[in-house]
């Protein structure tokens, strides 16, 4: 009963104002930044689109492309089969997840100033302590997403930032992914730039903790998210359901927060 | 023009170093104790060997070049001869006309290679350019199989019978028995020979020489030289070297003895009569027979006639292969063309290790090899004299 | 007299595979046009064109004159065996498992003598015979000499068998069984004596006409097969890829569409299944069947690709296609160097027009999906490597070799 009402509620407030639609998504385009590996490696696809026809001899009276893009291209969900540490845990793909995983509230962690000064910026346990200090405990369950306002470098070039020591992103440190887990109890992280982890986190111990400790604790991410400056810091509820691929490592996602006007 | 003799020009200072089935040592070391055993022997200095001359299937990826810095001499003739089983009898031919004109003194011909293992194997796949394109892709493990057809083709042809062919292995078998150097000395028996391990039809165990590391080596300078030195030495009384002999016949009947052995016996002022012993190359007796007939001891095709009539002991009426032959003694590589002419001037300077001709003052040498594709194309022979 | 190949029983799973062991593949570059030649079926010597000997090892230079202009021309193999052996040793790995072994001395009445293998029903020497060249094991040409006439069970001879991949008793996959022509070879290899022939369908939803009565035959198992799915090829490779013999790969996307055309689909959908879906089963079904490459009497030995003779030169009606089959052209050649360590032999056909619905308005002479598979299976059985079947293809390929640019401009009016 009291779930028809919240629900006819929320219709109501969609509709009328009290509840708006965010896009948290990065529009997928070919021009959109890849995540790229080192040459050794193979590599995610990128997102590409051709024409099956556009009203003409292909196709008289219709429109329609085929596409080509690897499971974590663009704004995208990974799930925790995507690691190895998360390899042979339970209900860990993109089809198995339970759907529950996919609507869950948000914390917004601020580090906009941060990530301006030092692209290498690493958020910590203290970092999340503070945060806590001002808006509360962080619920279990719920999406830890790191604001850093990335998602406003609209040049590829920014937005990868690589030099010849690699790139370099913002994004947690490994104490930082082991509080969310352990002590928090989280969802998962959500970042605007192009991994959950940071750009330098193959030099971290251990190496890319957000993927590592995250995932093989069956927790999941989201990458390439925009428009986290439009959410506050706690509150909003964030849509973000993965493609159901079988056996799915991710997908890109329109990933969406409800948020109070 | 008539060929210019070999007046003044010897042979000396055989040596042999012992053969042994499998070794792990080089070439380079076979032949450097054939070298110490040659300027040991003669007593003069290294550096007194201005003149050498080298054979060899496993010294690669060396020559004789690599060897005169390997073995520190100086020499001012220098020549290398990969002839197989005839270069022993080009050798003396080479050194013997450096010594006669003056462009050498003492030349050391050497001859030597090591046994691994693996060495029969490897040393196939690169043997030669035809072998590698027209043999090899069949399996035939070597010259094996070109040999079985030749003898197939040989006994069809001529009527000769495996019984022949084993008369005269052992014969060489019995020789061997007093020749300490000889790796295979165990009592051969018709039997034996009949009955042994098939091979390639028609030819069997005891018709194939064993692969073996070891080296032969000897000396050619000035009798003058030869007796200064108190070396007993033997006379170069005629050579003949032929190559490719005979190309358009289908399957190698003769060799090129055939069309030079005249000028050999002309040279040598002999006949085949008046030859006390023969040491013959004997990769397979079927070559034996060919050089039987090819060197003028019978007709063709009469060989079968002349095995059946003759002795080939070192007693007997024609000695064969006095120490053994390769069939008894086993094939060092290369020194088995050697191992002819050293054995030949053992007997002519009375210095046998094994049993001795008796009375014997003219010796024939023959050498025959490098079965290119399906044919040995190295003939040769040297007529040797006692001094 | 060879006695007739009798059906292998199933190996026994508790002794060790025997490994693929090959025959000495070194040769020099003029001895490797022997092995073109032999690769298309034909037995050709050098000729020199100043002086007419015909010689044999290949040569840099006539033996007789020394003239350097030696043409390799197709010869008579008539000859006479004029000496025999049974080798009983080899220190050949590949061959000191299969002594006893017949070689002999052929003198062709073309003039050279010849070493080569001999057939078992050849009398002993001297007798007359017929050299023929074939690829050996490691993909080489060697020489066979077989009785003037043929004799029964002729191909059952074990060395003949060794350089040939007859069908018979022989488990196949044909890639695309649902085409006619797939249909065709399926029934072509089944009139061969194949023991099972695997019939791959991409979307069984689709019917096909023929397809049930080819279904009814004994030895026919249909099966699921999309090319364009790695996960359709793995889980049949998973299932039936340590069985295959010989896999015919048909699976064909073909659409008459060029650069005047618009879009890529077209040309994507052709590369999607004429040149990865190769890709695909090379690495599916590559590993088992080189593993099975020496396995008994009947092992492992053919992988077959349907190319097209537009491979060499595109047709530009169907430029996409031509580039499609130009890529797995290039791809098989991979393929070839691979398999070669285990003694399986690639073989590409390379067919003119077809008599299907894609080759509609092309003109006739086109090839019918009988003549086809007719072909294939000769080339089995030959043990020849690359097949140009029918009119067009062969006409195609000689002008190719005379002018790939004079060809080129002549495809421009087709």
């Amino acid at each position: 009963m009291r779930g028809a009402e919240t629900l006819s509620e929320l219709a109501g407030a969609l509709a009328g104002g009290g509840v708006r639609v965010v896009d948290l998504s990065q529009t997928l385009s070919p021009r959109f930044p890849q995540i790229v590996l080192p040459p050794e490696f193979d590599q995610c696809a990128p997102f590409r689109m051709a024409e099956i026809s556009r009203y003409d001899e292909r196709g008289p009276a219709w429109y329609w492309n085929n596409l080509s893009f690897g499971e974590h291209t663009g704004t995208h969900f990974d799930a925790p089969i995507h690691w190895i540490t998360g390899r042979d845990l339970p209900n860990n793909a993109t089809d198995t997840l339970p759907a529950a995983s996919f609507v869950a509230p948000a914390c917004v962690i601020d580090c906009a100033a941060e990530s301006a000064r030092d692209a290498d910026f690493l958020l910590t346990a203290d970092h999340l302590r503070a945060w806590e200090g001002r808006h509360g405990k962080i619920p279990p369950r719920a999406w830890v997403l790191m604001r850093s306002d990335w998602s406003k470098r609209t040049d590829p070039v920014a937005y990868q930032n690589f030099d010849e020591t690699g790139q370099h992103t913002p994004g947690p440190d490994a104490r930082a992914v082991r509080f969310l887990v352990e002590e928090r109890d989280v969802l998962g992280f959500g970042t605007e730039t192009i991994g959950t982890d940071a750009g330098q986190a193959a030099h971290f111990r251990p190496p890319y903790p957000c993927h590592t400790v995250m995932h093989g604790a069956g927790r999941c991410g989201l990458q390439c998210l925009a428009n986290l400056d439009l959410l506050p810091p706690t509150g909003s509820v964030v849509i973000a359901a993965p493609l159901k691929i079988l056996r799915g490592s991710g997908s890109p996602v329109r990933a969406l927060a409800l948020v109070s006007e | 023009m008539s060929r210019a003799s070999y007046d003044g020009v010897v042979i000396a200072a055989p040596v042999t170093i012992p053969y042994v089935r499998y070794s792990t040592r080089d070439a380079h070391w076979f032949l450097g104790r054939a070298l110490a055993a040659l300027v040991k022997r003669a007593g003069v200095k290294k550096d007194q060997l201005d003149g050498l001359c080298v054979s060899s299937f496993t010294l690669f990826p060396d020559t004789a070049v690599g060897l005169t810095q390997h073995f520190g001499l100086s020499p001012r003739w220098l020549d290398h001869i990969p002839m197989g089983g005839a270069s022993g009898v080009v050798a003396l031919r080479r050194a013997a006309r450096a010594v006669q004109a003056g462009d050498a003194d003492i030349v050391a011909c050497i001859a030597g290679d090591t046994n691994h293992v693996d060495s029969f194997r490897a040393n196939l796949a690169n043997f030669s350019r035809f072998a590698r394109d027209a043999v090899y892709p069949f399996g035939a493990g070597g010259p094996n199989a070109s040999f079985a057809l030749l003898t197939s083709y040989y006994m069809r042809q001529y009527g000769i019978a495996r019984e022949d062919f084993g008369k005269l292995c052992v014969a060489q078998r019995d020789n061997a028995r007093a020749f300490p150097l000889a790796l295979l000395r165990k009592t051969l028996t018709l039997d034996d020979y009949l009955n042994a391990r098939p091979i390639a039809d028609p030819l069997r165990l005891f018709d194939c020489v064993m692969p073996c590391a070891g080296a032969e080596g000897f000396l050619v300078m000035a009798e003058e030289r030869a007796r200064r030195l108190d070396l007993p030495f033997a006379r170069i009384l005629g050579t003949i070297e032929r190559h490719n002999a005979f190309p358009d016949d289908p399957i190698q009947i003769r060799g090129g003895w055939a069309l030079d052995r005249d000028d050999l016996y002309a040279q040598a002022g002999v006949g085949a009569r008046d030859i006390g012993f023969a040491q013959l190359y004997d990769d397979y007796p079927v070559i034996n027979v060919m050089q039987l007939e090819d060197l003028g001891f019978c007709e063709k095709g009469a060989a079968a006639d002349f095995v059946r009539r003759n002795s080939f002991t070192v007693g007997g009426t024609l000695p064969l292969n006095t120490s053994g032959g390769q069939l008894s003694v086993g094939q060092a590589g290369a020194a088995g063309g050697y191992l002819g002419l050293t054995e030949a001037v053992r007997q002519l300077t009375g210095q046998t290790l094994g049993a001795s001709v008796e009375n014997a003052r003219h010796g024939l040498v023959s050498g025959f090899g490098m079965i290119n594709y399906d044919r040995g194309l190295c003939s040769g022979a040297a007529v040797l004299g006692r001094a | 007299m060879t006695p007739p190949l009798i059906k292998p029983k199933p190996r026994n799973p508790v002794r060790a595979l025997r490994r693929p062991t090959l025959p000495p593949p070194a040769r020099s570059r003029a001895a490797l046009r022997l092995t073109a030649a032999a690769a298309e079926g034909r037995f050709e010597l050098q000729h020199c064109c100043d002086c007419g000997t015909v010689q044999y090892p290949p040569r840099s230079a006539c033996v007789t004159c020394l003239s350097t202009h030696l043409e390799w021309r197709e010869t008579d193999g008539v000859g006479e065996l004029i000496a025999d052996t049974v080798l009983h040793h080899s220190n050949e790995l590949y061959y000191r498992e299969r002594v006893p072994l017949r070689l002999g001395m052929v003198r062709l009445a073309a003039g050279p003598s010849l070493l080569a293998h001999v057939h078992g029903d050849c009398g002993s020497a001297p007798t007359p015979v017929r050299l023929r060249a074939h690829l050996d094991k490691s993909g080489q040409a060697v020489l066979m000499a077989l009785p003037s006439q043929d004799t029964t069970n002729m191909a059952d001879d074990p060395m003949l068998r060794e350089m040939t991949s007859d069908p018979k008793f022989r488990k196949v996959l044909v890639t695309d069984g649902k085409s006619a022509v797939g249909q065709a070879i399926a029934r072509a290899m089944i009139d061969a004596g194949a023991e099972i022939v695997w019939a791959g369908v991409a979307e069984p939803w689709k019917q096909a006409g023929g397809l049930d009565a080819l279904a009814k035959l004994p030895q026919i198992e249909q099966v699921t097969l999309d090319v364009t799915d790695e996960k359709s090829v793995r889980d049949l490779a998973g299932v039936i890829g340590g069985k295959v013999d010989i896999l015919i790969n048909t699976a064909e996307f073909h659409r008459a569409h060029g650069v005047a055309d618009r879009g890529t689909e077209t040309a994507h959908a052709e590369m999607e299944m004429n040149y990865l879906g190769l890709l695909r089963l090379a690495q599916a079904f590559g590993p088992a069947m080189q593993a099975r490459a020496a396995e008994g009497s009947v092992p492992a030995t053919a992988w077959v690709n349907l190319l097209s003779i537009y491979a060499l030169s595109a047709l530009p009606s169907h430029g996409t296609f031509s580039a499609s089959k130009a890529a797995a052209f290039a791809l098989s050649q991979n393929l070839r160097a691979e398999m070669r360590h285990a003694g399986i032999r690639v073989v590409n056909v390379f067919p003119g027009p077809i008599d299907d619905e894609w080759n509609q308005l092309l003109p006739p002479p086109k090839l019918a999906p009988a003549a086809l598979a007719g072909a294939i299976v000769k080339a089995l059985r030959e043990g020849v490597e690359d097949v140009y079947p029918g009119d067009v293809a062969q006409d195609i390929v000689r002008r190719f070799r005379e002018s790939a640019k004079v060809l080129e401009r002549e495809l421009w009016d087709q």
